[in-house]
């Protein structure tokens, strides 16, 4: 009963004898002026309800204790482990490797910058768009006495808000995104989406000409091509595709007026 | 030598710490936070059902309030926590949630009007008023009288920790991610920063501030079976504790989710539980009503999960490959219900157990989960013997949560608890008491200490393994110092860790880089959690009695006549294998609630000697107070409000408490 023993679920589907499996992992550490990016081939053994979380810290701990990557919550809530699954951004913790073929590519997520290995730092990425599009509420009272009964909000507004609220910065929609590999500043979808957020929030005092200031350019709204990989590739299941379609409107809106 | 000098250094990213981090700021006071992640990733996201505070908006919470909210904190604490404290926290609890609102955290809200709900395996009908219309709602969750919980769907940890996180970043608070404190500077009586390793480079930076505050979270990951996230490591904990002089209180105190998934121990929250989801055993049977028939499966979580590894133990565990477990029934709430309140649970079901949560059950079993103690702190979050150090949220012993801390009262406190002590070290920062004199020699040998400590990790030659060392712990605390303790058990507990930590003074490494290199953090991380893990167990072996999540097996009464007192270990010499333990009575006759029973859980328990004379003074001072309103009475009992900061002090507005 661990992070490393199988699940029953999983053990129902396994049958006949454990595959092999064979991690394609690609490698480098920048830092290293020696290092040369190159897949380094792990084989491990599969066992029922492996995920990536667990067969990722088994090669660190049998095969090759260097081996970088980030898991933090392990459980899909917190964003930390996106990567490149069999050319798929996804996030590896919730991964099942009977949902694989028996070989598997991993590859660190493209448009951050590479620690080491499968590690990226998503973190600095996602300050450096949040101080730029202000992702917070914008206050229209300063000085809110804490004493007194909360605003009320509309339940369905809230909602709807929580919808959009639940993106964890992983990254997966900027790694899947067309626009992002040649637009180096595009906010991607994580940095529109909330937008939307905000947009949509009566809390925040921004009007649709503020939020043209942050977004109404080709390294926001108007930089999307379209091509909706991150809508695919959302471990969250966002609204991504109508989201950047509402909030183009709005801006074009926003901007002719 | 590089060295950064800032007014306030917070150690962790999570609420605790932004909260610290935000009040400082707003006071003209620099902070910087220190995150081993990316603060957003930290485990507050994962606190999934919600936040008690008694705003009383539904109509299931209608006449809550902080004496409630008090009692329930109490109860649930099994009489260990420091009700001054509770006060001052039950007091800022419904204005954080106001504070939050504000901040954009999406609080569902209530609808006016007719609903449908699940109590007690029935379907219920409750009319929501029409003046509650759009306030924050509350759901249910164990061990509280009235609907307390304010949540944001399951996923209420996330929705607060974007909110700060953001709000940190509208105030600039910078957070230098990827660097871990591995140290701290001090004097033996002043706490003047941290060396800090950078998690990328390697590099060692000595931080100078003012204050340090330690806002690290808990230390479930010295046990192999937990729902925390992986760098919940204990960390900060041992931080202080190897100072030597900073002192770890009730480290025995260690909460067991009833509800882990099985066998991986992800978190599925309260929540179920509390929207009206039972327990059942492998026949099927509810089996809750039978232990506890007052609160059934909603009496604390050391009550629940004591009477589910009991329930396992006469066999009514359903078997699996894996071991025995019990089930988790959701399906009553409804699809539509948990799809629309249960989301993040439905997403783990289907993720981690292939199942759907609205058709099946879902196999569960009590996994580590809480860590109630932490860094012993007055109640200005410092360090009664480490000037200018201060601990807030999971990684302190506030000390709210006494020997077991209620679901919603821990992401409640790293947001109060960072309000509150943000304060406190902004007073301190304003005051000369502040004042830096900092040999220059004290940085230099504070880092180079910590140089040799990783060079003798990197290039020592040692024999041992980090990680073998490390699984072996966990097992150990997993076995032996679990659920059910027992002397011999953790007899044999502390004399397997000693000698393992004995081992990790020759561990050795296969790779010697200095850079991002995930063996050389498990190695010196190993080293600390040991010393933890020794805190855990000798504070339980040490405790002969029973309390809160601490049960003895062979002393099953809570003792207040011997043990109403909270463990204080320090670490006294670096060569020790074991803490020095002390213990620091918790006196009675300043209490507003006296020992009694909890309302669940064992009747049997051995009374203080000043139980019966404070609950006769109390008497006396109650008709004296008689016709006085609540606030008055309470003043009268136990005052507290001259503690809070005058910021956070006032009365808290409910529909049903209108202020003028």
């Amino acid at each position: 009963m661990s992070d490393k023993t199988p699940v029953p679920a999983a053990a129902a589907a396994a049958s006949g004898p454990p595959r092999k499996l064979r991690f394609h992992v690609l490698r480098h550490d920048p830092r290293d002026p020696g290092s040369i990016p190159h897949t380094e081939v792990f084989e491990l053994e599969e066992a029922a309800g492996m995920t990536l979380f667990i067969a990722l810290n088994e090669i660190r701990e049998q095969l090759d204790a260097s081996l970088a990557f980030d898991f933090v919550c392990r459980a899909g809530i917190c964003g930390s482990c996106g990567m490149v699954i069999n050319g798929r951004p996804g996030l590896a913790c919730r991964t099942l490797t009977q949902d694989l073929p028996a070989e598997i590519t991993l590859a660190p997520l493209p448009s951050f910058e590479l620690i080491a290995d499968l590690s990226v730092n998503t973190g600095k990425w996602m300050r450096g768009m949040s101080e730029r599009l202000e992702t917070w509420v914008h206050s229209v009272e300063q000085d809110l006495d804490l004493r007194r009964i909360e605003a009320p909000m509309d339940p369905e507004l809230a909602d709807r808000i929580y919808e959009l609220d639940r993106c964890v910065e992983c990254g997966c929609c900027v790694a899947a995104c067309g626009t992002a590999r040649m637009r180096e500043d595009f906010v991607g979808a994580v940095g529109l989406n909330k937008i939307a957020r905000f947009a949509l929030d009566p809390r925040d005092a921004r009007t649709d000409a503020d939020y043209y200031e942050l977004v109404g350019t080709d390294d926001g709204v108007f930089g999307c091509m379209t091509l909706l990989g991150c809508h695919d590739v959302c471990p969250k299941d966002l609204p991504l595709q109508n989201q950047i379609a509402f909030l183009r409107r709005r801006m074009a809106r926003a901007g002719l007026g | 030598m590089k060295v950064i000098y800032t007014d306030v250094l917070v150690i962790g990213g999570g609420l605790a710490g932004l909260r610290i981090a935000i009040g400082a700021r707003r006071r003209g006071h620099d902070a910087i936070v220190l995150s081993l992640v990316p603060p957003k990733r930290s485990h507050s996201a994962a606190a999934q059902g919600g936040m008690q505070a008694s705003l009383g908006n539904v109509a299931k919470g209608q006449g809550d309030n902080e004496d409630v909210h008090f009692e329930d904190t109490v109860k649930g604490s099994d009489w260990g926590a420091d009700q001054q404290v509770v006060r001052m926290f039950v007091n800022t609890a419904p204005k954080a949630v106001r504070e939050l609102a504000a901040w954009g955290v999406p609080w569902s809200r209530v609808r006016q009007g007719d609903r449908e709900v699940i109590i007690n395996g029935q379907k219920v009908t409750i009319t929501e008023r029409p003046e509650a219309h759009g306030l924050v709602a509350q759901r249910d969750f164990g061990g509280t009288r009235k609907w307390r919980t304010c949540y944001v769907s399951d996923g209420t940890g996330h929705a607060m920790l974007f909110a700060v996180g953001d709000q940190a970043i509208a105030q600039g608070v910078p957070v230098h991610e990827r660097k871990e404190a591995i140290a701290l500077i001090h004097d033996g009586s002043r706490c003047y920063g941290a060396v800090v390793r950078d998690l990328i480079t390697g590099e060692l930076t000595a931080y100078v501030a003012k204050a340090t505050a330690i806002a690290t979270g808990g230390a479930g990951r010295v046990y192999r079976v937990t729902t925390n996230a992986v760098i919940c490591e204990g960390i900060g904990a041992a931080l202080a504790l190897e100072t030597g002089v900073a002192a770890l209180g009730n480290m025995e105190a260690v909460q067991f989710h009833p509800t882990g998934i099985f066998p991986a121990g992800i978190l599925v929250t309260e929540g179920c539980r509390g929207d009206g989801g039972l327990l059942r055993d492998a026949n099927g049977h509810r089996f809750m009503p039978d232990y506890e028939p007052e609160k059934k499966e909603l009496a604390s979580r050391d009550v629940v999960s004591r009477r589910m590894e009991e329930h396992i133990r006469k066999g009514n565990g359903a078997k699996s490959r894996f071991g025995e477990h019990l089930w988790l029934d959701i399906t009553l709430l409804g699809r539509r219900h948990i799809e629309h309140n249960l989301r993040e649970v439905q997403e783990i079901c289907r993720y981690f157990l292939g199942i759907d949560p609205a058709e099946q059950w879902i196999a569960v079993r009590p996994a580590q989960h809480y860590t109630m103690g932490g860094v012993r702190t007055k109640y200005t979050g410092e360090c009664p013997t480490l000037r200018g150090l201060f601990a807030a949220g999971e990684a302190a012993c506030w000390d709210m949560h006494g020997f077991n801390r209620l679901g919603g009262n821990s992401v409640a406190e790293t947001v109060v608890a960072g309000m509150i002590v943000g304060e406190f070290i902004a007073d301190f920062c304003d005051s000369p008491k502040s004042d830096l004199d900092i040999p220059t020699a004290l940085i230099r040998e504070a880092v180079a200490a910590e140089r040799s400590r990783l060079d003798v990790l990197l290039k020592g030659g040692g024999a041992e393994r980090a990680d073998a060392l490390r699984i072996e712990m966990q097992q150990t605390m997993t076995d032996k110092v679990g659920i059910f303790r027992g002397g011999a058990d953790l007899e044999e507990a502390v004399h397997r860790l000693q000698g393992l930590l004995v081992r990790s003074r020759s561990i050795g490494l296969r790779h010697h880089a200095d850079g991002p290199n995930p063996e050389l953090v498990t190695a010196y991380r190993t080293q600390k959690m040991l010393k933890v893990a020794l805190c855990i167990a000798t504070g339980a072996l040490t405790r002969t009695e029973s309390r809160g999540a601490h049960f003895r097996e062979d002393f099953p009464r809570r003792d207040d006549s011997h043990w109403l007192k909270r463990t204080l270990a320090t670490w006294k010499d670096p060569s020790d294998t074991l803490p020095c333990l002390a213990y620091e009575p918790l006196d009675v006759l300043s209490m507003e609630l006296p020992p009694g029973w909890r309302g669940y859980g064992n009747k049997d328990y051995v009374d203080h000697p000043d139980t019966p004379r404070r609950a006769e003074e109390l008497g006396r001072l109650r008709e004296r107070l008689q016709g006085a309103d609540r606030h008055a009475v309470q003043a009268g009992i136990m005052p507290y409000e001259h503690l809070l900061p005058q910021r956070f002090r006032g009365r808290n507005e409910r529909i049903d408490e209108r202020m003028p």
